[in-house]
Parts: structure tokens; C-alpha cells; sequence
């Protein structure tokens, strides 16, 4: 007689090795196009271009990065200005868009008035224009304006484009602390901005922080815009940037590649850092359960 | 001094009323319970006494000063919730502290005043440990600790128990009751749970759609019910009520059967009134099966047929068949009985109540 105990092991050890194979080729797929960027950034033009592919890199160097650091004239370019202006506008409009979306997301969460529905749905409704489709009505008013090529006209379009996604996620957090703690802490001595900031912001700091990345992410990687709303090192961002890998008949893929590695590491890196942060289910025990 | 006086205190969101117009003066370390069914605006009552919802008309007068638009930090009331609202983010510690942290108390006076109000709750073990980790008495425990730390005027309660279990509620209502004793403190208890109003009260407050129905001691409300409702209420099992028309000195009720007016409202009903006629199922038991009060003046007698009992192992509640609907009645020093039966049941008229059937106001006063 088969034992039944040692085949129900058996299937439940074969299921799980399934399931491992299904995670490492779904990781893989998702995985592929950075480690392609990655390698092609280290590999010659020739080895990238190939047809049919090379899959093991035949030979691998930091050229494209020591050329893209060396100075304009000598195949590089201004990276370190790039970068300067994608943080600056990037990290400005983060915080700006945070702050307005806490204070929306609060009052969405929190207070009864006139419209508040019909707000809510025109804010989520700025969302379905795709961002290029404004990028030429942006232009002539900018152009109108004088803030083409400015830090000022990126960081405007950017917290426009991030307020209703950050006011929708962070109302959402705030719904989730319950309305007592306010009040419990209002009655314990506090203003209602103290129990704001003593209680409720605490509370509701893992949907902060994750509208914060969210914001970031979409400024530092954005291109559509940035490519019209930009002229020079004054204000080019690193996606615009890439462009500069372009010429009449050539592409630079190999500098490019580099380029996107360079975009990669600061976003990888904060990523890391905030989602820390992120850690859910903070709220449990406040009430009842 | 920490009295208590609502005025005509009016509640409206938008054009409907909750609370019409309430009067209600409580005493200094008065222990109040406000009861009534949901909706009935007590929890309403409750927060606008607290400042967390604004009056619509009326007036609030804490310790002889109105506070109609004080912020609650200003009315120096503690306030435990239902849901406990303990502060997720802080130790049981920072909890207790918390309100003495905003008032930018000394660091020794703080810990001080922790430590004591952790040692009349029994949680000097857990002031390391997150609401998260407690149990749900210790939550409850912890929510009552935060509020007696603060040393305030007047405590209020909104259903403080009603996420316990049934054996942790009577525990907690004992401890309630002790803490009561030990601070002094004016107490406004909102329940819906007329146990727990008669338990811990001095006074009860029922309330019925946002009016008041009766304020009284628990054995006021229970022995002399000011209307139907209250007589319903208050009480477990509640009281047998059924219309009836008074004729010739007898009650006849819809079903054609009839028992004799009692005596004390003969002066007071005329024949053809339409009243509510009361028993509590302890004033009409199985003859013989009740702790004689020795003044029953005015028993009349039936043999009725059982038609369920419940067992409650020192008592059994007996529903008998009287006028085509079950009644209920407490039969103590209880023997077996079985669907069908017929017993002899006992009427104390005495202790009968006759409620007007229109206005529900009680005939007894």
C-alpha cells in the first residue's frame, strides 16, 4: 500500500519547486532589461549591436564612464550639471507635492464640505491627459512666461503632475488612523495641529513616505516634458540628457547604457533608504482587534 | 468642585435634530450613566460635553464655568473610548504620559504620576510594551490609566466595555466601579447596556430619541418607571407589557381575558381608558415560587399553561400562556417543568404598573 503521508509530501515538494521555478523566471524577465543596461554600458558598440545577440560578454571596460566624466570635446558630457539639476528639481517638487498632499489628503480624510466628491474625482481625472499631450500647450504658455529653461517652470509641472497622485495615496493613509486618536488626543491637551503632528502624522508616515518615492521616481525619471521644457545645462535633466548620446547618423548606445546607470544608482539608492519606512500595520492595537 | 448642568442642550446636523433640548445637573463625584437604545443621541450628549462636537443651542456648565466653545484640552475632562484610541506609535508608558507631555510637565512629576496611576491599574509590567502586544482587557485598562493620569474634573466613558467579553466586562465593570471609589471623580458613562447603568450608577439617564425619559436612582427606574419605555428598557428579562382597556373595574385585554384593576389606579382611570398594563416577571410568578415580601395584598391567581422555560440553574424563567402571548415570569427555588403544563401563577397587583397608551407616561404618580 502506497503511503498517502509520503506522497502528499512528495506532491507538496514538487509544488514547491514549481513555484520557485515560476519566481525565478518571473524575476527574470523583470530583472533583464537593468542587467542588459548594465552590461551594455561595460561592453563595446560592436559586442552590443550584434546579430544574433552575444550573451556572455566577450570584453568588458569602464570606458564609457571614464568618457562621460572627461569633459566636453573629449566624448563626454555635463553630467555633473544633469545631475545637479535633476536633484534640485526633482527633490523641490517632491517636497513641495508632499506637503500639499498631505494637507489634501487630510482634509479629504478628515472634514465634510461642499464639492469634496466632485474634487476628488476632477483631481483623479487630471490624470488620465497624458503628459505630452499638455506639453505643447505648456510650451507656449512657459514661452509666454519666460520660464522655458528654468528650475522654476520644471518644479511647476512636476508638483502639478505629482499633487493628485500624492492627496489620493496619502488620503488614503489617513483613513486608516482612526479618528478617535485625534480626538483621544485632543482631549489628552492637544491643539487639533498637535495631535496632527504628535498622532496622526506618525501614523500615517508609511503612505508619506511612499507618495514621497513616488514623486520623486516620477520627476527623476520623467522625459516627455523635460525634453520640451528644456534647453540647456541650465536646466536639462539626466533623462534629456541621453539625447546627447544621439547624433545625425549615430547612437551612443554604449554611453547611453552608462548614462542610465548613472540615473539608476541615486533612485536605487533612495529607494532602499525610504522604504524602511515603509513598514505597514503600525496602526494594529490602536483600537479594539 | 466638578459639577455638571446641560441646558436645553441642542444638537442639529443640518435640519434634523438628534438631541432636542436636554436639562440634566449633575453633582460633584456623581457617577452618571447615560442608557438608551442606539440612536437615542447619548453618545451624541456625550461628545458635546467632551467639546468634540460643536452645540447646536444650549448651554454646558463644567465645575460652574459654560464651556460652550472651549476646546476639549480646555475643560480639563479624560474621556475613554470605546475603540480604547490608544496611541499605536508610543509605549503603554508614553500613553499614560502623553497628556502630561503636552502640558510640558516636569519630567519626576511625570514619571511620578505614571507610576501611580500604573499601580491602581495593575500595569506596571506592561508600561514597556506596545498596545499592539496587550490583550484586550489590558488596552482597556491602559485607556482608563491615561485618563486618570491626568487628574481631571469629570470623566467621561463612551462604551467603554462593549468590546470585552461577557466574563471580562463584569471583571472590568467591578474595577470601574473600585477606580470610582478611589478618585472621586464626576463620572458620565454612556451604555446601551442597562446592566451596566444599574450596576455603577448613582444616577441613570434614559434617553429615547434625543429626549430625556427619566433621571433617577437605579432602584427608581427600576421600581418606579416614569413611562412604557423605560419600563421595557430597564430591567432583565424586561417587563411583561400589554394593552389593555379598563371596564368595570377590571382590565380586559385584547385576547378576552382580564384581570381585576389594581387597587391604587382605581382613582386614577376611568372605564374605557386604553392603557399598557406592567408586570415584571418577578411580580407575577409560579404560586409558591417567590422570597415573600409578606405585604402581598392584592395576588390573583390563574392556572396558565407553560409554553417554554428557560433554566438559569438558581431560577427559571417561565413563559406562560395568558391571553393568547407568552409572559414571563421568574420562578424561584425552581422545580422541572415541562411544555404543556399547567401551573397556578401568581399576579402581584400591588406591584403592577398601568402606563397611559398614548402617551406612555406612567399612571402610578
Amino acid at each position: 500500500m502506497i503511503d498517502e503521508n509520503a506522497s502528499a509530501r512528495l506532491t507538496r515538494r514538487a509544488l514547491t519547486f514549481a513555484h520557485r521555478v515560476g519566481l525565478f523566471l518571473a524575476m527574470l524577465v523583470i530583472c533583464l532589461p537593468g542587467i542588459w543596461i548594465v552590461l551594455s554600458s561595460l561592453r563595446p558598440t560592436v559586442e552590443i549591436m550584434a546579430k544574433p545577440p552575444v550573451w556572455i560578454p566577450q570584453e568588458l571596460s569602464l570606458d564609457a564612464y571614464v568618457a562621460m566624466f572627461s569633459g566636453i570635446g573629449k566624448g563626454g558630457i555635463p553630467v555633473l550639471d544633469y545631475f545637479r539639476n535633476s536633484l534640485i528639481i526633482s527633490v523641490t517638487s517632491t517636497v513641495i507635492a508632499v506637503a500639499i498632499g498631505m494637507a489634501g489628503g487630510y482634509a479629504f480624510a478628515r472634514y465634510r464640505f461642499r464639492g469634496k466628491s466632485g474634487m476628488f474625482l476632477g483631481l483623479m481625472l487630471t490624470r488620465t491627459v497624458p503628459g505630452i499631450a499638455m506639453s505643447l500647450p505648456l510650451f507656449f504658455v512657459y514661452a509666454r512666461l519666460g520660464i522655458i529653461d528654468t528650475h522654476f517652470g520644471m518644479i511647476l509641472a512636476y508638483v502639478a503632475l505629482n499633487i493628485p497622485f500624492t492627496i489620493w495615496l496619502i488620503d488614503g493613509f489617513f483613513r486608516q488612523v482612526p479618528k478617535d486618536l485625534a480626538e483621544a488626543a485632543q482631549i489628552d491637551g492637544c491643539t487639533r495641529w498637535q495631535a496632527f503632528w504628535q498622532v496622526e502624522f506618525p501614523l500615517a508616515r508609511p503612505g508619506i513616505a511612499s507618495a514621497a518615492i513616488f514623486a520623486f521616481l516620477t520627476c527623476w525619471n520623467e522625459f516627455a516634458l523635460a525634453s520640451q521644457l528644456t534647453r540647456s545645462v541650465n536646466s536639462k535633466t539626466l533623462p534629456v540628457g541621453l539625447l546627447d548620446y544621439t547624433a545625425e547618423f549615430t547612437i551612443d548606445w554604449r554611453g547611453m547604457c552608462a548614462l542610465a546607470v548613472v540615473m539608476i544608482i541615486p533612485a536605487l539608492t533612495l529607494t532602499y533608504i525610504v522604504q524602511k519606512h515603509l513598514v505597514g500595520g503600525l496602526t494594529s492595537g490602536a483600537v479594539k482587534g | 468642585m466638578a459639577t455638571v448642568s446641560l441646558k436645553k442642550l441642542t444638537k442639529r446636523y443640518g435640519n434634523m435634530e438628534i438631541v432636542h433640548g436636554i436639562d440634566l445637573d449633575i453633582a460633584d463625584r456623581e457617577f452618571i450613566a447615560l442608557v438608551g437604545p442606539s440612536g437615542c443621541g447619548k453618545s451624541t450628549t456625550l461628545r458635546m460635553i467632551a467639546g468634540l462636537e460643536d452645540i447646536s443651542g444650549g448651554n454646558i456648565d463644567i465645575g460652574g464655568r459654560v464651556v460652550n466653545d472651549l476646546p476639549p484640552r480646555s475643560r480639563n475632562i479624560s474621556m475613554v473610548f470605546q475603540s480604547y484610541a490608544l496611541y499605536p506609535h508610543m509605549t503603554v508608558r508614553e500613553n499614560l504620559g502623553f497628556s502630561l507631555k503636552i502640558a510640558g510637565a516636569a519630567r519626576d512629576d511625570m514619571d511620578r504620576r505614571v507610576a501611580e496611576a500604573s499601580a491602581i491599574l495593575g500595569l506596571d509590567e506592561l508600561l514597556d510594551r506596545r498596545p499592539s502586544q496587550l490583550s484586550g482587557g489590558q488596552r482597556q485598562r491602559v485607556a482608563m490609566g491615561r485618563a486618570i493620569v491626568r487628574d481631571p474634573d469629570v470623566f467621561l466613558f463612551d462604551e467603554p466595555l462593549s468590546n470585552l467579553d461577557a466574563k471580562l466586562r463584569t471583571q472590568m465593570r467591578t474595577e470601574i466601579k473600585k477606580l470610582h471609589a478611589k478618585v472621586k471623580s464626576t463620572v458620565i458613562y454612556v451604555t446601551h447596556d442597562q446592566v451596566e447603568a444599574m450596576t455603577l450608577a448613582d444616577r441613570i439617564v434614559i434617553m429615547r430619541s434625543g429626549h430625556i425619559e427619566q433621571v433617577g436612582t437605579p432602584d427608581e427606574v427600576f421600581s418606579r418607571p416614569a413611562t412604557r419605555f423605560v419600563a421595557g428598557f430597564i430591567g432583565s428579562p424586561p417587563m411583561n407589557l400589554h394593552d389593555a382597556t379598563v371596564s368595570d373595574g377590571r382590565l380586559v385585554f385584547g385576547g378576552g381575558d382580564s384581570l381585576p384593576l389594581p387597587g391604587q389606579f382605581k382613582s386614577k382611570t376611568a372605564a374605557g381608558d386604553k392603557v399598557v398594563f406592567g408586570i415584571r416577571p418577578d411580580d407575577f410568578y409560579p404560586t409558591g415560587h417567590r422570597l415573600s415580601s409578606g405585604g402581598e395584598t392584592e395576588v390573583h391567581r390563574v392556572e396558565l399553561p407553560v409554553s417554554i422555560t428557560e433554566p438559569l440553574g438558581n431560577e427559571t424563567l417561565v413563559f406562560a400562556e395568558f391571553n393568547g402571548a407568552d409572559w414571563v415570569s421568574r420562578m424561584l427555588n425552581p422545580k422541572p417543568l415541562k411544555a404543556g403544563d399547567r401551573i397556578g401563577m401568581s399576579f402581584d397587583l400591588s406591584r403592577a404598573h398601568l402606563f397611559s397608551a398614548e402617551t406612555g407616561k406612567s399612571l402610578r404618580n
